[in-house]
């Protein structure tokens, strides 16, 4: 066992990891935020996506010890200050952007390091960039009108399918 | 997963040095070697993490053309290769998905050469030089089958340099569940010839198709290969697509990454 010490929606945790502990789990079972979902454990559905240094990356695909000092962000982090929901989790809970909730952890922290680096996607952009989230609700089409509304656009305007 | 001791040096000299333990295995981004290591087809005793090594980090232009350090994830690639050389950082920007390319490195993807992977086509295809703890290796040299590269035990990818060609293209048929290519094609025209690399169709991984640079060496335009065929032996046949299924794609897929080169 190694300590591994990071900063976790802006705290400094530290704990014992093995080698082979996975980001994920240290999240959810050493610090026990379990809002990043462990949905496929294969790389491919991307419910586990957090932010590490600001970036979206799957954290059932990477070890705890690679993350040490590093700043991660889940979906606990995710937020307003004052405890109210951050823009794009009010513009899911707007659209009906989710229906049994289990991809949202990883759809919410994708779509956010989407609109960090681009605030305006087009509704191709948004269905490109959410290409490794999978929803098994396939609820798609409303999470992209979430992702639109969140950027400010109007989510109105996008073709019903 | 069997458990292994994680270590995280900080300088290629550190690596190396533990990486001539017994059983040590290189840890690039991890976004093929973690899911292998979960299904027990791989199980290190130490995991050498490459990723906290800055001398491997960045994308820089310099006389030989763009380097790339080993430790350069993808959407870095994606991003700053673009106004240097747009084929390569559009190849880099469409491997896996967001959250792959931000962990998956070039030096990781070339060590382990999937036969259907990105980058060996479009290095093979540049005949980029991969440059490691030891020596300077040239890309005809590099690639040695599925899975298999010149490297030797202990020897680890530090960068990679291209040579940057007048026009280029990569056009990939997407395996629409992996986003790995189904086959994929990376032209590029040099003021001396031009090179074509195949990955995802032959067994024995990337390829160059050298009567297809012969001809578009003459003439470089999409017609030029019109008359060409390609031997479905030796191509990969799965449940995706039969071998002339694929033999086919190398032909159809040549010709869009030329006119998507003009």
């Amino acid at each position: 066992m190694t300590k591994v010490t990071m900063t976790v929606n802006g705290k400094t945790v530290s704990g014992e990891v093995e080698g082979r502990t996975l980001l994920s789990s240290f999240l959810r079972e050493g610090l026990g935020l379990t809002g990043t979902h462990v949905g496929c454990d294969t790389s491919q559905c991307g419910a586990c996506v957090v932010h590490l240094d600001g970036k979206a990356v799957k954290s059932c695909t990477m070890f705890a010890a690679d993350a040490a000092g590093a700043s991660v962000k889940t979906i606990e982090g995710m937020n307003n200050p004052d405890g109210s929901l951050s823009v794009v989790q009010q513009a899911f809970q707007d659209h009906h952007g989710l229906q049994c909730g289990f991809c949202t952890p990883g759809m919410v922290m994708s779509s956010a390091a989407l609109l960090a680096e681009n605030p305006k996607p087009t509704e191709a952009e948004i269905r490109h960039y959410l290409e490794g989230n999978i929803c098994r609700c396939t609820g798609y089409h409303n999470i992209v009108k979430a992702v639109l509304a969140a950027s400010g656009q109007d989510a109105a305007a996008m073709a019903a399918e | 997963m069997h458990n292994f001791d994680f270590v995280k040096p900080s300088s290629i000299a550190d690596a190396v040095k533990a990486l001539s333990k017994e059983g040590a295995q290189a840890l690039s981004g991890g976004q093929t070697l973690t899911p292998t290591m979960k299904q027990r087809l791989a199980a290190p005793t130490v995991l050498v993490s490459l990723t906290g090594i800055d001398e491997m980090k960045g994308v820089c232009l310099g006389e030989d053309g763009l380097s790339i350090g080993a430790a350069t994830p993808h959407a870095v690639v994606a991003k700053e290769a673009a106004k240097h050389y747009p084929a390569l950082a559009m190849l880099a920007g469409g491997i896996g998905d967001p959250a792959v390319r931000n962990r998956g490195t070039i030096g990781g993807s070339l060590a382990n050469n999937d036969p259907a992977a990105c980058y060996p086509a479009g290095v093979l295809g540049s005949g980029a030089t991969v440059v490691t703890n030891r020596r300077k290796i040239a890309a005809d040299d590099y690639f040695q089958g599925m899975f298999t590269t010149a490297l030797e035990e202990g020897e680890i990818i530090t960068g990679v340099t291209f040579p940057i060609p007048e026009k280029a293209a990569y056009v990939k048929f997407n395996q629409p569940a992996s986003r790995f290519a189904l086959t994929a094609v990376f032209v590029a025209k040099f003021k001396d010839g031009v090179r074509v690399a195949v990955t995802g169709a032959s067994n024995d991984g990337v390829f160059r198709w050298s009567e297809a640079e012969k001809a578009l060496s003459g003439h470089f335009a999409a017609s030029a290969v019109e008359g060409l065929s390609v031997s479905s032996d030796g191509m990969i046949g799965d449940l995706h697509g039969t071998p002339a299924y694929r033999a086919n794609l190398v032909k159809v897929l040549t010709k869009r990454a030329v006119a998507a080169a003009q």
